[in-house]
C-alpha cells in the first residue's frame, strides 16, 4: 500500500501544534517550539482573527512536512477543518486531537476515537455472537 | 456462485495435472499462513484498541492538570509571560524520534521523545514566579509524553486496520477464488483423463471384435472354397452337374445324419 512504505526510522523529529494561544504557550514552555531559518515555525497560534484558510493551510503543510512526526489540533479547531482531519489517513505524520482550555473534551467528535469506537462495538458484538 | 465454475485454461494431461496439484498445496499452505498472520494482527490490534481507549481518556486529565498549572504560572509571574515564552522560541529541546517495530511482518511506527539541548526558558520567571513555570513546564512535558504515547498507538492503529485489510483481503481471495479454480481445474483434468482411458478401451474393444469378425469371416470364406473345389472333383468324377453334385453333397450330408442316428 502506498501509505505504508513512508513510515520512516528518524533520529529527530518534530511535534507541530494547531491550537489557542495558551495551549500552545504551555507546550512552547515545555520546549517543543521550533522556528527555522526562514523564520518559519512550527506551531499555529489560533484566535479569533485566524481565518478557517490559515488554519487549513497549516493543517496541509504540517501534515506534507518531512520533519513533523505527530500534529496536535484543539478539538475547536480540528471541528473547524473537520472535512480535512476525517479525510486525512496518513500514518505520519499523526494527527491528535487535544482537548483546550475553554473546550471540553468531546470524544464523539474525535474522528479516529470513533472508529475505535465503532470496531469496539462491533468487535463486542462479533464476540458475543461467537 | 460464480466462482464455481470457473477453471484455468489448461491442456488436460498428466504433466498439468501434477503441476496444478502442486500449485493448490502452494494455495493452501499460503493460506494457512496468512490466515495465522492476521489472527496475530488481530490480537495485537485489539490491544492497542483497549490502550488507545484508556489513554485517550487519561489525556483529558492530563491537559486539564496542565492548562491549570499554566493558569497557576500566568497568575504568579503575570499575563506577559506568553510574550516571553513566544519570543525565546527557536530551536526545539524536545524532539520524537520514531522507531519501527515489527509485528508478523508489519512495520508499526512507535515514537519516542527526548530532549536535545538546553532549554531557553530557564530564565523566564526569574523576576517573580519561577517556579510555578517550572512546575507548569513539568506538567507540559508530562503531557507531551502522554499524548507523544498515544500518537505512536494511533499510528499503530491506523497502520494495523490497514495491514488486517489488505492481509483479510488475500485469505479471502485464496479462499474463495484461486482454491476453487484450482480444485476445479483438477476434477477438470481428472474427468478428461477418465473420459480418455475410456475412449482408448473402448477403441481397443472395437478393434478386437473387427479383428475377430475379420478372422471368421476368412475362415467362412475358405470353407465355402474348400467345398466348391470337392463339389468341383464330384462333378468332374461322376460327369454331373455342379448343381447336381451340391444336391448329391447336401443328401450325403443328410443320409451321414441319418446314419448317425
Amino acid at each position: 500500500m502506498a501509505n505504508r512504505a513512508n513510515i520512516r526510522t528518524s533520529n529527530s523529529q518534530l511535534i507541530a501544534m494547531i491550537a489557542d494561544e495558551d495551549t500552545v504557550v504551555g507546550f512552547l514552555l515545555a520546549g517543543v517550539g521550533n522556528v527555522d531559518l526562514r523564520r518559519k515555525t512550527n506551531y499555529l497560534i489560533v484566535d479569533s482573527k485566524t481565518t478557517v484558510k490559515q488554519i487549513e493551510d497549516a493543517f496541509k503543510e504540517f501534515t506534507n512536512r518531512e520533519d513533523i512526526a505527530i500534529v496536535l489540533i484543539s478539538q475547536y479547531v480540528a471541528n473547524m477543518i473537520r472535512f480535512l482531519v476525517d479525510g486525512y489517513n496518513k500514518p505520519v505524520p499523526a494527527i491528535l486531537e487535544v482537548p483546550s482550555k475553554d473546550h471540553p473534551y468531546d470524544p464523539a467528535h474525535d474522528s479516529v476515537l470513533s472508529r475505535v469506537k465503532y470496531l469496539f462495538s462491533a468487535e463486542s458484538v462479533a464476540s458475543g455472537r461467537r | 456462485m460464480s466462482g464455481q465454475s470457473q477453471r484455468l485454461n489448461v491442456v488436460p494431461t498428466v504433466t498439468v495435472l501434477g503441476v496444478v496439484k502442486a500449485r493448490l498445496v502452494g494455495a493452501t499452505r499460503g493460506h494457512a499462513l496468512l490466515k495465522k498472520k492476521s489472527d496475530a494482527l488481530t490480537v495485537q490490534f485489539r490491544q492497542i484498541l483497549k490502550k488507545i481507549v484508556s489513554t485517550k481518556e487519561s489525556m483529558g486529565d492530563i491537559m486539564k492538570t496542565s492548562s491549570f498549572a499554566l493558569t497557576e504560572a500566568k497568575y504568579v509571574a503575570g499575563e506577559n509571560i506568553k510574550h516571553i515564552v513566544l519570543e525565546n522560541v527557536q530551536n526545539a529541546s524536545l524532539k520524537v524520534r520514531s522507531r519501527q517495530e515489527n509485528v508478523a511482518g508489519v512495520k508499526l511506527p512507535k515514537f519516542e521523545y527526548f530532549t536535545e539541548g538546553d532549554t531557553k526558558n530557564d530564565l523566564t520567571g526569574l523576576a517573580r514566579g519561577g517556579q510555578q513555570v517550572q512546575l507548569c513546564r513539568a506538567a507540559y512535558v508530562k503531557a507531551i509524553e502522554v499524548l507523544v504515547e498515544l500518537a505512536s498507538l494511533q499510528t499503530s492503529f491506523l497502520t494495523l486496520d490497514e495491514a488486517i485489510k489488505t492481509t483479510n483481503r488475500r485469505v479471502n481471495a485464496l479462499e474463495n477464488v484461486v482454491k476453487p479454480r484450482l480444485e476445479n481445474t483438477i476434477s477438470y483434468i481428472k474427468g478428461e483423463l477418465d473420459e480418455l482411458e475410456r475412449e482408448d478401451f473402448f477403441r481397443l474393444k472395437k478393434i478386437q471384435g473387427y479383428k475377430k469378425r475379420e478372422i471368421e469371416r476368412q475362415l467362412a470364406s475358405s470353407k465355402q472354397f474348400a467345398e466348391e473345389q470337392i463339389a468341383g472333383k464330384v462333378s468332374l468324377q461322376k460327369g454331373i452337374s455342379i448343381n447336381a453334385a451340391h444336391n448329391f453333397l447336401s443328401v450325403a450330408a443328410e443320409k451321414d445324419e441319418d446314419i448317425i442316428f
